[in-house]
């Protein structure tokens, strides 16, 4: 049966992947050590993680390793947004590791939020002896059954025979079709046992067959419906960076001359500054790419999954457009939205095809004429350009510190952000040019992502400047990282934009509650007779932010007055020996605009609060 | 709504049930009956589900299965080129007077009796859904004591076999 293992004899070897030297002869080690060689094997070079009881006989040879560095998290929560932060920064596998019981369970957020955001991941947990496991033994947690929804895929092991093949396959998994996480649960008994050790072992994935080669017969018709179009749209979601197909993009885009919108998992897929680039569809996207696609006739999905964010009530989500939808994941495609045209395949070859096939329909003297199209847009985004007006009281401006950071910092410099407010001003203010240069959590809406996303960032590239662009409410979540960044020499930046609030919590319930702020100040009691509390940015300075920055190890400015905010933005640019947190005192009633309200047609984006733009008629 | 019968063939290894009805769950799928065995080669199991979906969600379920690490193949079985099976055992009240009625209606079902009591007989009875409904509902007057019921099996006719394939990849991939 099913539940039961097979005493099935183990499969032949295969032909050995790319990957590390072959080890030479079969060594007897620990399973513990057969783990850490296997992970320096497999080429990781950085683990965050936490030790425990389970795990520990893990970390005794990990001290010795000279490959892999350890670096000791405060909390397990930080470990895997550090590896995820790490994996999207270097575009290889993150990898964490937590002991049984809490410390796995902790790791449940950051799984799933590389689940959502198709991060490679690899989580290594320990498991208490395979003979205790079912008793409910102490920090016993079944952390296979906890994750089953939200990893790729993930395994117990308790065979440490087993170690180095599933270690392996782990990495395999995370990091080929479909980015993801995968959890590697290893019990103690596994770890502490005597075992051998070669390199490389063989997998045995029978059921696991990514494909990548686009069919060459959908990308012709693609290129068909491409030629015929007059409004069309490629619209480019975060597979396009994973994929690193930002230049075939490009190539693409200026070859045929049609228009990209890039969403919020897809900023610096294609270079912001671009005469092409209509900004980011959804919710809280620019009015030009919400619109293009509302009134394509075509769009070209690129990596991308018609989130609900993105299409906004779905079934009046671009109404007149066909949809040609490229992706690794077969099932993403006609999931939300049914595609005339799918194109199963890596979205680099998906590119390099379409680009191809384009240049034949032109050389057979079909091609599209999109210049009527582009000048709309071009008008649009002229008459609705993202932009926010200061604040009556002389305060600072959110949006304001965030477009100054963007402008201050080095080239190529990397952003982190939480979730809210802070993030969206930052997806429109700041400017992304290149890939890889914007890591948040997307899918899941995790808040707390920023700092430990932009330790492990600067932990894999330790010469990139990396601004984390947080929030208040975000910044109380997980700044306990910050601990590990100054310990381990990690110059972070940290920019907190402080309303006092949760932001968008708070906008919601200006929009929809009738500004009955229920549990949305940060600062301050609940107080007053009516238990409403009192305007956020009249609240304590509870916690004292610069305080706990230097308390931490960080430098800690404070920005109040829109007269200092360069000088101490440059300030926070010119100290790298420590990590640097700056306390943006903004004002609280600043709001995210353009919107589209939850559950309406993207039809309804308002540039501003009660302002629907104009867009006259558009003849089909 | 309709049923459709898909034939799922996985490796035989923990867990993989529990992956296969959690994905269901989780994507909001119901499974009407669910059957579970190895095959011909023991490091395949082949699990039987019936669900009751439109076409769209077939397509969305199908494709996540396919997504799952340990599935090897998904066929699904039209009703006119696959024989289904179900088995159900159950427990009739009878007395002297309506033992040979019981025992009649079960003649002409090509059912079996396997255990007789003073009060009650037993039945065994195997066929497609729509038999085994039919004789249940000529036992009801006479008192179901007791009912257990299989989920389907299922089989395409003619010589192709769905396994071949898949087992050559399980041993190309080996």
């Amino acid at each position: 049966m099913t539940e039961q293992a097979g005493g099935a004899p183990k499969p032949q070897p295969r032909a050995p992947r790319n990957g590390p030297q072959p080890t030479a002869t079969v060594e007897h080690l620990t399973g513990a050590q057969s783990l850490i060689r296997s992970l320096e094997s497999v080429g990781a070079d950085t683990v965050f993680g936490i030790p425990g009881g389970a795990i520990l006989p893990a970390y005794d040879p990990m001290m010795d390793s000279g490959s892999v560095r350890h670096i000791l998290v405060r909390h397990e929560q930080g470990a895997g947004h550090a590896a995820t932060g790490y994996a999207q920064a270097t575009g290889k596998v993150g990898v964490c590791m937590a002991t049984s019981g809490p410390g796995a369970t902790n790791l449940v957020t950051p799984i799933a939020d590389a689940h959502m955001d198709s991060v490679p991941l690899v989580a290594i947990t320990g498991q208490v002896a395979s003979k205790s496991i079912g008793t409910d033994a102490f920090q016993e947690a079944d952390i296979c059954g906890i994750t089953m929804p939200v990893t790729k895929h993930n395994f117990l092991v308790t065979d440490p025979a087993d170690i180095p093949r599933t270690i392996s396959e782990a990495f395999h998994i995370a990091s080929t079709g479909r980015p993801g996480p995968v959890l590697v649960d290893i019990s103690k008994d596994a770890l502490q046992a005597q075992t051998t050790f070669s390199w490389p072992p063989t997998q045995d994935l029978p059921g696991y067959r990514p494909v990548s080669r686009p069919h060459a017969k959908q990308i012709r018709e693609a290129a068909r419906l491409i030629t015929e179009a007059r409004r069309p749209v490629l619209y480019v979601g975060g597979g396009v960076i994973k994929a690193g197909a930002s230049a075939e993009l490009r190539a693409l885009a200026e070859q045929a001359g049609i228009p990209v919108t890039t969403t919020l998992m897809a900023l610096g897929a294609f270079p912001d500054s671009h005469p092409l680039h209509v900004g980011m569809p959804g919710m809280h996207g620019s009015v030009t790419a919400v619109t293009a696609l509302q009134k394509a006739d075509l769009i070209v999905a690129l990596g991308a999954r018609f989130d609900d964010r993105v299409t906004g009530k779905l079934d009046s989500f671009a109404p007149h457009a066909k949809v040609v939808h490229a992706d690794i994941d077969p099932a993403e495609i006609g999931k939300n939205r049914a595609a005339d045209v799918p194109i199963v395949g890596d979205v680099r070859d998906v590119l390099a095809d379409l680009a191809a096939a384009l240049r034949a329909e032109e050389e057979a003297g079909h091609s599209g004429d999109y210049a009527a199209w582009r000048e709309l847009l071009t008008r649009w985004r002229e008459t609705y350009p993202l932009g926010y007006d200061l604040p009556d009281d002389g305060s600072l401006s959110p949006q304001q510190v965030i477009e100054r950071i963007g402008r201050l910092a080095p080239r190529d410099t990397v952003y982190t952000a939480g979730v809210g407010q802070h993030q969206m001003w930052a997806a429109h203010h700041l400017t992304f040019e290149t890939p890889a240069t914007w890591l948040n959590s997307g899918g899941l809406g995790t808040m707390g992502y920023a700092v430990p996303a932009a330790l492990g960032a600067k932990a894999g590239r330790p010469d990139t400047t990396v601004w984390a662009i947080d929030g208040d409410g975000c910044f109380q979540m997980t700044n306990q990282e910050l601990v590990t960044a100054a310990l381990n020499r990690i110059p972070i930046k940290v920019a907190v934009i402080n309303n006092g609030a949760l932001g968008m919590v708070r906008q919601w319930q200006t929009l929809f509650y009738n500004q009955r702020y229920s549990n949305t100040a940060l600062h301050c009691a609940p107080g007053g007779d009516d238990g409403a509390a009192p305007p956020p940015g009249r609240g304590t300075r509870v916690p004292d932010f610069v305080m706990l920055a230097e308390a931490m190890g960080c430098v800690g400015l404070r920005c109040e007055d829109p007269a200092d905010l360069d000088a101490i933005i440059e300030k926070a640019n010119s100290i790298n020996d420590r990590p640097v947190v700056v306390d943006f005192i903004v004002h609280e009633d600043a709001m995210v605009w353009p919107m589209v309200a939850a559950g309406t047609s993207n039809d309804e984006v308002q540039a501003a609060r009660g302002v629907r733009p104009d867009f006259g008629d558009l003849d089909d | 709504m309709s049923k459709h019968t898909l034939s799922v063939l996985v490796e035989n290894k923990p867990g993989v049930l529990a992956r296969i009805t959690a994905l269901f769950s989780r994507r909001g799928f119901n499974i009407d009956s669910l059957a579970v065995g190895t095959t011909e080669h023991p490091e395949v199991s082949r699990i039987t589900i019936v669900v009751n979906v439109e076409s769209l969600p077939l397509e969305q379920v199908t494709k996540q299965l396919n997504k799952l690490v340990n599935v090897l193949k998904i066929v699904e079985l039209e009703p006119t080129a696959a024989v289904q099976r179900e088995l159900v055992l159950v427990k009739v009240r009878a007395d002297n007077e309506t033992r040979s009625q019981i025992v009649e209606i079960v003649q002409l079902f090509r059912a079996k009796t396997v255990d007789v009591a003073p009060e009650a007989v037993t039945i065994e009875a195997t066929g497609s859904s729509d038999k085994l409904e039919a004789m249940l509902r000529m036992l009801e007057p006479f008192g179901v004591k007791e009912l257990v019921q299989s989920g389907t099996i299922a089989i395409g006719r003619g010589a192709r076999s769905i396994t071949d394939r898949s087992l050559r990849a399980l041993e190309r991939s080996a």
